[in-house]
């Protein structure tokens, strides 16, 4: 397929620089430390709670490898279910097949109202309906903040999470929304007087799905403002766009997931509503329901049996919150709708092109801590995904400068006065010093100093100085 | 070319070629817990809203000092009769919902782990419009429709129904992850629960 996936973001620069240009703002940098900081122990809190959080992280796991083992049969049920309750299904191999279908959906409609999805995100969906005249507002009042700034999102839950309250009050000033503070309360006042009037005359609403039950068509959309209800209960047409992993066996399978979803993202004991509705209810909701199953990457992830696990996701976000290197560097850094570890898991696997540097960058956009696999509900590996994904990017690139660098050092330790010679070819290295440390070294020794110091090598060898001082 | 969906469908195929296999699901988490009025009544009000714990006979009294005087939508079936309010009834037109002062339901199970109450749209609560509009929601609760943990209240309920799960009023996180109540949601949730 000759077209770019829209998960990454054209002209991204890879991960190191990306984040070389973040590290230098210093605003950010307190946003970040700030917001995450504080969802972090809310966590805690919130799983601690619960005796059996260890339990329900394994049935979550294995109910979403079930899914996986078997994502055709679920699937068939799926459409089977949705269909016999009056839902139309619809395939999209890719982003362009997916944007297709809703644009030829929203019919006549020159504005349609959204509730926030990752999937429709990774599409590219809002700019693809901008250039075809539909204007696609977002509800959210994260995705809104995003939208009316011209942004990007930096957070799978909280996109403007980059942002902090007297930045949001310049957005909306400056998008004509004059919210009389920067207080929270004051903020989301304005965000609700603004889309009123949208939500009670739109045609059409466009939503994700967070799961869908295979046996009984059920959809299920799990959010805190109230935007989704709106969106998913008053327009004429709902259009849903999902992507294939999100299916599960069965209604009881849900138990396990209202658990784990809310305590790991919004770190509470249930976010304020979940929508669960089944096709088209007559007298209750929209008259048409279209549901888009989305593949976009997906099936090419399923293939590797050690990557197809990152699509056990539930899109917590957990996980972003307790990397270091994402505390630091923000998500835009990763140049993709899916930041922080996840992201970097996912996103190079759903591109699932090697020559794309941006993408096979992100494997590396990790110290390999651990604590992203101990928060995820769904027990996802993530460092060994990481450095599968590394092992991979290594052999698709061939013969790098640190390979050839390391023969050469073989063959340099295998003698001895080879050693020697090197070991004094080494202090050399001593005119690039500064106070005690190299932070600079010419042609390949660049790569190592680019992102670290180091050492200066002794004046003269030991091997030199036990010779003259005790040989 | 293939349709879509052959096509798809005949990649997850490709994809699952090493036949992975995996362990049955562990269904040892915690099923059971604690249904009490009073868990419910922490756990509820933990989200700001307001809660009032009452007995039977005193619902019809409270209600009516809560809503006197105001224009409260009212569902079919609800099992009870509130003086001194203006009782809207479908067919209500969205601008009128809009307008109303509040909406008054029943329920169909409540989650005392987790504070949730869960409308189901039958007898007592209507579609899901009329508790969405309107900027205050007061639900009563009866005692016998707290289910203890998420696992209990699922399998009292019919996933083929519109199924809306409450819990607290409606809120945002987005601003610094700080929690604000009120934002497109009814701003106001009001539970009783009769004990």
């Amino acid at each position: 397929m000759g077209t770019r996936n829209p998960v990454t973001w054209l002209g991204s620069p890879a991960f190191p620089e990306a984040a070389r240009t973040a590290l230098a703002d210093t605003q950010l940098r307190r946003n970040l430390r700030n917001a995450t900081t504080t969802i972090r122990g809310r966590r805690r809190d919130a799983v601690g709670e619960l005796p059996d959080w260890e339990q329900l992280r394994r049935a979550g796991e294995a109910i979403k490898d079930d899914v996986l083992h078997h994502l055709d049969r679920y699937l068939e049920q799926l459409e089977e279910a949705v269909t016999a309750r009056g839902g139309v299904v619809h395939w999209a191999r890719d982003a362009a097949e997916a944007n297709e279908i809703v644009l030829r959906l929203c019919g006549d409609a020159r504005e349609v109202v959204k509730v926030k999805s990752m999937a429709t995100q990774e599409i590219g969906l809002n700019e693809a309906l901008a250039e075809a005249g539909v204007h696609a507002v977002e509800t959210d009042l994260a995705e809104l903040i995003v939208q009316l700034g011209d942004d990007r999102p930096s957070h799978i839950l909280v996109p403007a999470i980059h942002r902090n309250r007297s930045e949001i009050r310049e957005i909306f000033r400056a998008a004509g929304l004059d919210p009389a503070s920067d207080e929270p309360r004051v903020l989301a006042e304005a965000a609700r007087a603004h889309l009123r009037r949208k939500f009670l005359s739109c045609e059409v609403a466009i939503s994700g799905a967070n799961f869908a039950v295979a046996g009984t068509g059920s959809v299920v959309v799990l959010e805190s403002e109230g935007n989704g209800r709106m969106c998913l209960t008053l327009p004429r047409k709902l259009i849903t766009v999902m992507g294939l992993e999100k299916v599960v066996p069965t209604w009881q399978d849900l138990e396990v997931f209202l658990q784990l979803l809310p305590r790991s993202s919004t770190a509470e004991r249930m976010n304020p509503y979940t929508s669960v509705w089944t096709g088209v209810t007559p007298g209750d909701g929209p008259e048409e329901f279209h549901l888009v199953l989305l593949d976009n990457g997906r099936t090419a992830t399923l293939a590797d049996p050690v990557g197809r696990q990152a699509l056990r996701c539930i899109r917590c976000s957990a996980c972003l919150n307790v990397c270091p290197v994402y505390e630091r560097t923000g998500g835009q850094s990763y140049g993709s709708v899916y930041p922080g570890p996840i992201g970097a898991i996912l996103t190079p696997q759903l591109v699932d092109d090697p020559h794309d540097k941006q993408a096979a960058s992100l494997p590396y956009a990790s110290s390999l801590c651990g604590a992203c696999f101990e928060v995820c509900p769904v027990r996802i590996d993530i460092p060994s995904v990481l450095t599968h994904l590394r092992a991979q990017a290594v052999e698709a690139k061939g013969r790098s400068a640190e390979s050839v660098a390391m023969a050469a050092a073989a063959w340099v330790f295998a003698s001895a006065s080879r050693y020697e010679k090197a070991q004094k070819l080494g202090s050399l290295a001593r005119l690039f010093a500064r106070d005690g440390r190299i932070s600079w070294l010419p042609g390949p020794g660049a790569a190592w100093t680019s992102s670290r110091d180091a050492p200066v090598p002794a004046r003269e060898p030991f091997r030199e100085w036990w010779r003259k001082n005790r040989g | 070319m293939a349709s879509a969906r052959a096509e798809i469908l005949g990649r997850v195929r490709d994809a699952l070629r090493d036949k992975p296999t995996a362990p049955p699901v562990p269904r040892d988490y915690v099923r059971s817990g604690e249904a009490s009025v009073e868990l419910l009544a922490e756990r509820v009000a933990h989200y700001r809203a307001t809660v009032h714990v009452v007995a039977e006979p005193d619902v019809v009294p409270l209600l009516g000092e809560l809503l006197a005087g105001k224009r409260i939508v009212v569902p079919d079936g609800l099992a009870w009769d509130v003086p001194g309010m203006t009782a809207l009834r479908d067919p209500l037109t969205v601008a009128e919902l809009d307008a109303a002062d509040g909406a008054l339901t029943g329920c169909a199970v409540a989650i005392a782990q987790t504070g949730t109450i869960v409308l189901d749209g039958g007898p007592g609560q209507g579609r899901r419009a009329l508790t969405l509009l309107p900027d205050h929601h007061v639900c009563v609760v009866r005692a016998d429709q707290i289910a203890g943990t998420v696992p209990e209240a699922l399998e009292r309920l019919d996933p083929l129904r519109p199924l809306t799960f409450v819990s607290g009023p409606s809120a945002t996180s987005d601003i610094e992850l700080d929690r604000v109540e009120g934002v497109h949601g009814p701003r106001r949730l009001e539970v009783l629960i009769i004990r």
